[in-house]
């Protein structure tokens, strides 16, 4: 737990506080910035972006939703849940097959799928596009899914195979002796205990997802389907002369998430945090 | 990472005896791992595969290292590589401030869950919002040189994006500010972690706050602080387009003054159609990626090493 210095004294304290203050004021500014820049009208934006709208107005939170942002959102969620559900289902199914066996080359594979969580997506982009176009897949979101899925695969078979592994033996292993399948063995008991890895695994993907902007920019061409990232990159440019709105967009793209890290911000603490703590 | 291959193989081992027969063999362990491999193949093997056969190419045809050649000569892509190597240099600000920040919160007990989550919270944003927030903020005449001028220190203002001696370096602090959040969660679960009787002994002693960390408490974070310097690394070598595109709109501008090599490989595929020369910018992206994570490794087991011997 936290721990106590007594040397550095009252004055060590303060400093401390002064520190943390000065970094928590530099961590949300610009979201005051954006959410108080919402309620402004483009001129009093300009000459006083730091003070609290005089007048607020909706204006620019109706212009903005009436940009697009609908239908983005309603994609975005599409492609969300579409590769977050299929990466969940195929990374425990791999997760359960890398912790119940002990087979030849286990800990060489396993260990090549975590290296590759490093690998750039722009590496990938070339061949993936190509592939995609020879189909006639671009701008669907089914290749942007199977993409997504591939790419978020390495952590979460890595994730839920670690956790997955320290299940204890005994509990296995009464199961098998009661004739329960493998199959049955993984639903019965190793799904139902596996509740809180699952959560913080999802929120981890669920993130990524909704956040990827390179591969959605190149694979979504047609407007229609466009995400929200891409949505929203393109907002500066039509909404040069417009800030509020823009803000005012942003700041709707946004609050989903902030209320998401309110509710859970343990999991993503955990799930963001896994590879790393782990690694230690 | 190398530890969590270790912690995998303490999975069910085999009990003897007393194992059961109906347990199936080992290979079905592929049917449960298929599925999953064959995306992973699909998405790593293939693309890969497909990638380093196209460098090597010129409309079908092979042409060796021409495509290398190519773009090793190109001022454009010297230039791309050069900016990435000089963003590295934020992963030292990164470390030292995450480090700080942990230190300082660790001993923070009134408010402890309340300034890390604050803290952590820009790294769960998108970049696209960030980008777009800060790209406003730092305009030339935005908030932040509004600020400055009302505070008299107009001479600190600056046209922070678009002055081409300056602009990557605003967007290495950009990075830094979303990025440290990791960092301190991460060198902060590190250090509650250790234990409190050296800390104990330390105060009796009479050391001070720098003496103690730099004593006890660093020696002890060698290995996350190289997880930490290596991921922060990677991120500034190949996963810095999304601030670029967004803070330029695409451009890497003013000029050429911040294009990364993510932005080259990008605007040679799908804007010059040079899908070629891409692949092969890609390549040697994919190659100095791949130097890096192999340097970790290195680092890690130097860094178990390390705490075997003592």
């Amino acid at each position: 737990m936290a721990k106590v210095t007594s040397p550095m004294g009252r004055a060590g304290s303060a400093s401390r506080y002064v520190i943390l203050v000065a970094c928590t004021l530099g961590a949300l500014l610009p979201g005051y910035i954006m959410l108080t820049g919402a309620f402004k009208t483009q001129s009093e934006f300009l000459s006083s972006p730091w003070s609290l709208p005089a007048n607020p107005t909706f204006k620019a939170f109706t212009e903005s939703w009436s940009a697009g942002l609908p239908s983005w959102f309603i994609n975005t969620i599409l492609v969300t849940a579409g590769a977050v559900i299929g990466v969940m289902v195929l990374s425990a199914l791999a997760g359960w097959g890398f912790a119940y066996w002990q087979f030849k080359g286990r800990e060489t594979l396993l260990g090549v799928i975590v290296s590759l969580m490093v690998v750039p997506p722009v590496v990938l982009l070339i061949p993936l596009f190509q592939f995609g176009a020879q189909l006639g897949w671009i701008s669907t979101f089914r290749i942007l899914i199977l993409i997504y899925v591939g790419l978020m695969l390495p952590f979460s078979i890595y994730l839920l195979a670690n956790f997955f592994s320290a299940i204890p033996h005994s509990l296995l292993e009464a199961a098998q002796i009661d004739g329960a399948s493998t199959g049955a063995i993984f639903r019965r008991i190793v799904l139902p205990l596996s509740g809180p890895p699952i959560a913080t695994l999802a929120v981890v993907n669920i993130l990524w997802a909704w956040n990827e902007l390179l591969l959605a920019l190149v694979f979504l061409q047609d407007p229609e389907k466009h995400t929200l990232m891409v949505g929203i990159a393109g907002f500066r440019g039509r909404y040069s002369l417009d800030i509020p709105t823009v803000m005012a967009g942003l700041t709707l793209v946004t609050l989903p998430l902030v209320i998401a890290y309110l509710v859970g911000q343990r999991f993503f603490i955990q799930g963001l945090t896994a590879g790393g703590i782990k690694g230690e | 990472m190398t530890d969590a291959t270790a912690t995998t193989t303490r999975g069910p081992a085999p009990s003897g005896s007393r194992r059961s027969s109906r347990r199936p063999g080992p290979w079905h362990a592929a049917l449960w791992i298929g599925p999953a491999a064959i995306a992973i193949v699909f998405v790593f093997a293939y693309a890969i595969y497909q990638l380093v056969v196209q460098s090597f190419k010129y409309k079908g045809a092979w042409t060796g290292w021409d495509n290398f050649r190519i773009v090793l000569t190109d001022p454009l892509f010297l230039t791309a590589l050069k900016h990435n190597m000089e963003l590295l240099l934020c992963v030292p600000v990164l470390i030292a401030i995450a480090l700080l920040l942990a230190i300082v919160l660790s001993e923070t007990i009134r408010g402890h869950t309340f300034f890390r989550g604050v803290l952590f919270f820009p790294y769960i944003l998108p970049v696209t919002v960030v980008g777009v927030v800060l790209g406003q903020l730092l305009t030339l005449n935005g908030p932040v040189n509004t600020a400055l001028n009302g505070m008299g220190l107009g001479k600190l203002a600056a046209d922070w994006l678009g002055d081409p001696n300056i602009a990557l370096w605003t967007m290495g602090a950009v990075i830094v500010w979303k990025e440290v959040g990791f960092g301190i969660v991460l060198f902060l679960a590190r250090i509650l972690s250790l234990p409190t009787e050296t800390y104990e002994a330390a105060s009796l002693d009479g050391a001070g706050f720098w003496r103690k960390h730099w004593s006890i408490t660093l020696p002890q974070m060698t290995g996350v602080i190289a997880f930490y310097a290596v991921t922060e690394a990677i991120v500034m070598v190949s996963w810095v387009f999304n601030y670029v595109y967004i803070m330029t709109n695409g451009q890497g501008g003013p000029g050429d003054s911040t294009v990364v090599t993510e932005l080259y490989i990008y605007r040679m595929a799908f804007q010059n159609q040079q899908i070629e020369l891409a692949a092969a910018a890609a390549v040697i992206l994919f190659l100095i990626t791949l130097l890096l994570v192999i340097i970790f490794f290195r680092l890690q087991r130097k860094s178990l090493l390390a705490v075997v011997g003592e």
